[in-house]
């Protein structure tokens, strides 16, 4: 395997509704000062990757637009994924591998304020029992909370505690949409969103993007004075019938965190894709993660979840830390679909 | 969200209203089909997998080997609320057009769940409340056959 490393990383500062701009305008400065970041040139990328979705965006194929923030011209090797940028980083990852490429540039971005969010993701269920239907991405979190508490996986007031902690976090991550939190009593005493969740137990809507350099072995050492290296990395799927998952617990996060490696040195911390406070005990559980491993210093999607970035942040913010000699070995998770049902695992490691 | 394009006087934004659609037809297969015919009669059927477990609704492959799966049986219109959650703010689409329960219903003889609306005050909602099927007067075998769920007084 070639040694594979972020060496530069970028994000927007994510809002509620960054109503007065388009994905193109959104994400420009980012693409922008992620390239400035890296050391290269406009034109010294061997492969460009996006993710985006069209539902959000309103249109089909809109990411093609959103190649005008990056510049195709000389033509450039490019590809997209309608998924969470994370898989587009996977797949610049195995581009590298194969030897087609050194070095390159990944991006994602979401405006997920136009329209009912909850409502639109109700779409990626099952088209022929669960659509019908229309539950949204709230009522399925809801439900899956439901059987976590009852199998003891977590209770409402460790959700309070995950909410506060996460969002009191935040607090020194200028990125992050919520900074402030309630202490875990008062968030208690709130009346249910969706019984047994609680508006706290929700990750905002946001719109935001983030971008990332990656490259290879002794081009990201020149680059970079403490690359965050690649160490392992691996998704899998669960089945996408609810009727048929356990929803307490995440089979496809234990399958990919062992391929991955998460448990071949110590864990110093972990940014999980958690869009509702239960996936975090849930993630913890599959991930074999013991207590003392900090989750989420960054305040994590229960602070600024911008849709189809969120998972890829989660990387950036890994990778930061071990770009500064914060840590030197940390997860990160993204996850797509409803429950946790799509997960991705990166064990990012810094050297010396 | 407006009707049509506007703008709003104070940042002079243009917008406009974000229509969501997937205007596609399906055809629903010889089990799937089987089920939402099975619907449309005012009763239930499952699939048995590799296992001998039903499943129910049924699919055509075994979820966890991918066998190709064809034994039909039929499943009980009762059954038991296994978890739920609770809808207070129902959306355009969903079963009910009041505040309802979600529920994962294991109706008897399957051995899995199907997730639909349970009719019942929130104060009701208990897991493991036994429930019956309610159909549509008028069914023309598809998923609406079934309106909801309802305790079984």
């Amino acid at each position: 395997m070639r040694d594979v490393a972020i060496i530069a990383t970028a994000q927007t500062k994510h809002v509620r509704s960054a109503t007065t701009v388009n994905e193109v305008e959104l994400i420009q400065p980012v693409i922008q000062e992620v390239i400035e970041r890296s050391g290269l040139g406009r034109h010294d990328f061997d492969f460009t990757c996006s993710g985006s979705s069209d539902y959000l965006a309103g249109q089909p194929f809109s990411f093609v637009m959103t190649l005008d923030a990056v510049g195709a011209w000389p033509p450039i090797s490019e590809s997209h994924v309608e998924m969470d940028g994370a898989w587009a980083l996977y797949e610049a990852w195995v581009k590298i591998q194969t030897g087609h490429a050194d070095t390159a540039l990944v991006y994602s971005y979401g405006k997920s304020s136009p329209g009912d969010l909850p409502r639109v993701l109700s779409r990626m269920t099952d088209p022929y029992y669960e659509a019908p239907l229309w539950p949204t991405s709230v009522d399925i979190a809801a439900l899956q909370a439901r059987a976590a508490i009852q199998a003891g996986v977590t209770s409402e007031q460790a959700m309070a505690d995950i909410a506060y902690r996460s969002r009191t976090s935040a607090a020194a991550n200028p990125f992050a949409q919520l900074t402030t939190s309630a202490q875990p009593l008062a968030l208690m005493d709130e009346e249910y969103l969706a019984d047994p969740l609680r508006r706290h137990d929700c990750a905002p809507i946001t719109d935001g993007g983030v971008a990332i350099v990656l490259a290879a072995g002794d081009k990201a050492r020149s680059l970079c004075s403490r690359p965050a290296w690649i160490r392992g990395i691996d998704h899998r799927a669960d089945g996408h019938h609810l009727n048929f998952r356990d929803l307490t617990t995440s089979p496809s996060v234990r399958i990919a965190a062992e391929k991955a490696g998460v448990a071949n040195g110590p864990v110093e911390i972990a940014e999980l894709h958690t869009c509702f406070t239960h996936h975090e005990p849930i993630l913890r559980s599959a991930l074999g993660l013991g207590d003392d491993v900090e989750v989420n210093p960054s305040g994590g999607p229960l602070a600024a979840n911008p849709m189809m970035a969120a998972g890829l942040i989660r990387m950036v913010e890994v990778a930061n830390r071990i770009h500064s000699g914060e840590v030197s070995r940390g997860v990160a998770h993204a996850t797509g679909g409803h429950a946790l049902q799509h997960n991705l695992i990166a064990v990012l490691e810094g050297e010396g | 969200m407006p009707e049509e394009a506007t703008t709003s006087g104070e940042e002079d934004v243009l917008r406009a209203p974000l229509v969501l659609e997937y205007p596609f037809k399906r055809t629903t297969g010889p089990v799937i089909g089987a089920f939402l015919t099975a619907l449309r009669e005012g009763r239930f059927i499952g699939i048995e997998d590799d296992q001998g477990k039903v499943l129910c609704p049924p699919v055509e492959y075994d979820p966890a080997s991918g066998a190709s799966l064809t034994k039909l049986v039929p499943v009980g219109s009762e059954g038991e609320v296994l978890f739920w959650s609770w809808n207070q703010s129902v959306r355009d689409g969903q079963p009910l057009d009041h505040p309802f329960a979600w529920a994962m219903v294991k109706l008897d003889g399957a051995d899995t769940p199907m997730m639909h609306a349970v009719d019942a005050p929130h104060d009701a909602m208990v897991t493991g409340l036994r429930v019956r099927a309610k159909f549509a007067e008028e069914r023309i075998g598809s998923m609406d056959d079934l309106l909801c769920f309802e305790p079984v007084s």
